[in-house]
């Protein structure tokens, strides 16, 4: 579900914000963060980098407003995660413009850690494609 | 009109959205007697003036009428071949309308995979890496200008040589496009748009075309050809 609003909302992201071209994975995790979240959400998670190798990124969301109004996960549910959503969303919008990604949740506050965090493993390297329009 | 006609383009080369908004200025309708002085030629279905130009009608005019009524392709409307018809002394004196002959659905495909083709070719003979392909096109008597999205979808605007603001009419059609069609959640991504003539995000396109407000008045024409030939 997660993935169909991704690879929609990116062009509606793109062709509100003026964002150029990114030239680096840093950059991309930032804008993320700082213009696309702040757009649809109306927070801005902080970013940080795990890898030294520069691949993978954490977003950590002090205040989620998609639990704003939920306390805990139903009994017999306790394994849901229950903003994938916003996972789905990340990939989908990475891959529209040829970047592969795995999107996570390495932390979640309603499972009981103290903050939500959201980790993004790009795959590879965006290929060298025979015309490089994007990143 | 300032802006003659829009083309929409997928990631894969595909027209997916077209829209034209000129009438044809160059059309002249006049009255013949036997015999015709000037050369027709069938070619590509349709009826080509090949020599004779005079009086507004040049070569390259396409019969598009034949006593007011439209001809279709190489036939009259009741069916009988257009030269066959003008080859016959008893069907004189006929009136006869030339111009420019229209793009036909098919063609503007074709020609729009092309124009896919030449931009990626655009972009890989730029000296620079990274380079944003074909922006624009100037001719004498258009220009195209071109903008494609981070994703890979192209807008093509043609207009007027002399009309400023295109780039921002560009940023704009993105928009509506993210707004109107990826919002609408029978629509996929990558095919053909269907438009309904009626609905208030046509209306707003349209009306973001017209940068004059006093431009010559638009009749809402079946724009909609590319989504007529695929039914999603």
């Amino acid at each position: 579900m997660g993935y169909g609003i991704g690879t929609r909302l990116v062009e509606d992201f793109l062709a509100r914000s003026c964002v150029g071209r990114c030239h680096s994975y840093s950059e991309i995790t930032d804008i993320i963060a700082q213009v696309a979240f702040k757009m649809y959400l109306g927070i801005t998670p902080s970013v940080t980098c795990n890898n030294s190798s520069r691949n993978e990124f954490s977003l950590i969301l002090d205040k989620n407003p998609l639990v704003e109004f939920v306390e805990e996960l139903p009994a017999g549910r306790s394994s849901l995660c229950y903003c994938n959503l916003l996972c789905g969303i990340i990939r989908g919008a990475l891959e529209m413009v040829h970047l592969a990604a795995d999107v996570t949740f390495l932390q979640d506050r309603l499972k009981g850690d103290s903050v939500t965090e959201i980790g993004i493993t790009f795959l590879k390297k965006p290929e060298e494609k025979k015309y490089r329009r994007k990143k | 009109m300032a802006i003659f006609s829009v083309y929409v383009v997928n990631k894969a080369g595909g027209l997916i959205y077209q829209l034209d908004s000129y009438a044809p200025r160059a059309e002249a309708e006049k009255t013949f007697s036997y015999p015709l002085d000037l050369l027709l030629k069938l070619h590509d279905e349709r009826v080509l003036v090949a020599f004779g130009q005079r009086d507004g009608i040049r070569v390259g005019h396409a019969v598009l009428a034949i006593n007011g009524v439209d001809v279709n392709g190489k036939y009259t409307a009741d069916g009988k071949e257009v030269l066959e018809y003008l080859g016959n002394p008893a069907n004189y004196p006929v009136s006869i309308r030339f111009g420019r002959p229209r793009l036909t659905s098919n063609e503007k495909l074709m020609l729009a995979s092309m124009f896919h083709s030449l931009f990626a070719i655009g972009s890989q003979l730029s000296p620079e890496q990274g380079s944003s392909g074909i922006e624009m096109l100037e001719t004498d008597t258009f220009k195209l200008h071109c903008f494609q999205t981070l994703t890979g979808i192209k807008f093509v605007v043609l207009a007027d040589p002399r009309q400023a603001g295109i780039d921002s009419l560009l940023r704009k059609i993105y928009e509506i496009y993210s707004d109107f069609a990826l919002k609408n959640p029978f629509y996929s991504l990558e095919m053909p748009i269907r438009v309904s003539t009626g609905s208030p995000l046509y209306l707003k396109w349209r009306k973001s075309l017209r940068p004059h407000p006093l431009s010559s008045f638009v009749p809402p024409g079946p724009g909609l050809g590319v989504s007529c030939l695929t039914r999603i």
